[in-house]
């Protein structure tokens, strides 16, 4: 569990997260959702420690993660993954490397276990002979699930996925969050999505929190998104042609 | 002026961060010898072609101007030897090297930056300064002195293949020029200001690609910045260095 109490946070004059208070559940899929520039991207990059919050706390199941030093953080974020928008992947390495970096980092594995290891998660997340290839030679969908790979090969509690849909086709986004979801349940972990995109919200949204400038300014799930009288959110959720056409 | 002091704070600031225990000792003991490879032993090319051009030209223009019959045609060698060794191998080479392992350097930091590679690396909990940059400086410091010797050898080399093509001095005199008044000091003058560039290059360049912020052209900024300010820093601390080392 991730919560944070009463978090700010300031760019010169705007103000861009106000009192955002909010529980992030364990082995749920927690989405984070809101318009371009409402401050979700701030928000998560606030959780995870590369922006520092101005004023209040993030706690990772009760422990302040905003009062930690450097030592205390870095023990912390071997427990976190992070899939980033574009997968940030390392160019320099080919997928396999890409995915044993944090093991060769952290841990005191031999050789033979981290390679299980990463065959492992490379076949959890549907990537079966392509170790040896580099990011370059991947298609979006396949730096996306390296990307997975990477962020859970050294079994984090906590996963964070950046727009982990930008830049894919339907199909393969609707992949994308059935991977996740499944590692979420499968794992038991805390998982934060953020997002704007509605199928993501309606397909795995176990929980939902709306930002909407800066604001916490609606929490629910993917039922409850639906029926909504919020007049933000509703024209958030129903802004596009097609789902202004569904909802009439 | 506000901007240069904010520079140099957010430099040391980077360098504190720099110059800490890498986490693995196998793994940066890889890196470095990646590095060596590719910011030294990729620029032996370069740096043969240019020094021995430079000695030759060096040559022909002593040999041209010596028209004095009193001033003895070995004097073409020792000036060769003099300009190659005290300036032009360590300084000029230095600033060729800024251009081409730093904008290498920065460039590679700043896309790793814009493509959010060194986010990840945070994320993970490695010090990403550390892993990025420091195997450079050490690299660089390492390296550029054995390209900065290659130099001098291509330098004196290429003046001497000059005066035997054109004629205008004999092998004996060149090298009788070269071993006049030698002073095994000099060696170490040019290597001294080496180090001290090496780190300048290095430093600088990681320091521009790692503050690098927003997309492509801010990366190609950043690249320009990096040669730009590792030259003017190179050609001020030559000053200073040349007066220490020299007095």
């Amino acid at each position: 569990m991730i919560e944070t109490r009463k978090i700010n946070k300031t760019f010169g004059e705007n103000h861009v997260l106000k009192d955002v208070s909010y529980i992030f559940e364990k082995g749920k899929t927690n989405l984070i959702i809101g318009q371009s520039g409402s401050g979700k991207t701030v928000l998560m990059k606030c959780l995870v420690g590369l922006f520092e919050v101005d004023s209040g706390m993030v706690l990772y199941d009760d422990r302040n993660f905003s009062t930690m030093n450097f030592e205390q953080r870095k023990t912390l974020r071997q427990e976190i993954g992070m899939l980033f928008q574009g997968g940030a992947l390392f160019d320099s390495m080919n997928v396999e490397q890409n995915v044993m970096f944090p093991l060769n980092m952290f841990t005191k594995q031999m050789i033979e276990e981290k390679r299980d290891r990463v065959n492992f998660v490379l076949q959890r997340v549907n990537l079966i002979n392509c170790n040896k290839l580099m990011p370059s030679e991947l298609s979006g969908g396949m730096r996306k699930r390296v990307a997975i790979a990477r962020a859970i090969s050294m079994k984090p509690q906590y996963l964070f996925c950046d727009e982990p849909n930008s830049g894919l086709d339907p199909h393969t986004s609707g992949v994308i969050d059935h991977l996740i979801q499944e590692i979420t349940k499968e794992y038991e972990i805390t998982t934060i999505v953020n997002t704007h995109d509605m199928n993501s919200v309606l397909s795995i949204g176990d929980t939902v929190a709306f930002i909407y400038k800066g604001n916490l300014w609606w929490r629910g799930d993917k039922e409850t998104i639906l029926q909504t009288v919020n007049p933000e959110l509703n024209d958030f959720v129903f802004g596009t042609e097609l789902t202004s056409r569904l909802k009439r | 002026m506000q901007k240069v002091f904010i520079h140099i704070g957010n430099y040391v600031l980077l360098m504190q961060k720099v110059f800490s225990r890498p986490q693995k000792g196998r793994i940066f003991w890889n890196q470095l010898i990646s590095e060596i490879n590719s910011l030294g032993i990729e620029s032996l090319g370069i740096v043969a072609f240019i020094s021995a051009f430079m000695g030759a030209v060096v040559a022909i223009q002593t040999a041209y101007n010596i028209t004095s019959p009193l001033i003895p045609m070995s004097m073409v060698g020792f000036t060769v030897r003099q300009s190659v060794i005290l300036e032009f191998s360590p300084t000029v080479i230095s600033l060729i090297l800024a251009g081409k392992v730093g904008s290498r350097i920065a460039s590679e930091i700043g896309t790793m930056r814009v493509t959010e590679q060194i986010d990840a690396l945070e994320i993970m909990g490695v010090n990403s300064a550390n892993y990025l940059i420091f195997p450079k400086v050490v690299a660089s410091i390492l390296i550029n002195p054995a390209l900065i010797i290659f130099s001098m050898w291509m330098g004196i080399l290429g003046g001497w293949i000059a005066m035997l093509a054109s004629k205008l001095v004999t092998s004996n005199d060149f090298v009788e020029g070269i071993r006049n008044d030698f002073l095994a000091y000099t060696i170490l003058y040019a290597l001294t200001k080496t180090v001290f560039f090496a780190f300048i290059i290095s430093s600088v360049s990681g320091y521009y690609g790692y503050v690098t912020n927003g997309g492509a052209l801010e990366v190609g900024q950043a690249s320009t910045k990096a040669v730009v300010y590792s030259s003017v820093i190179i050609i001020l601390f030559n000053l200073v260095l040349t007066q220490l080392l020299l007095t």
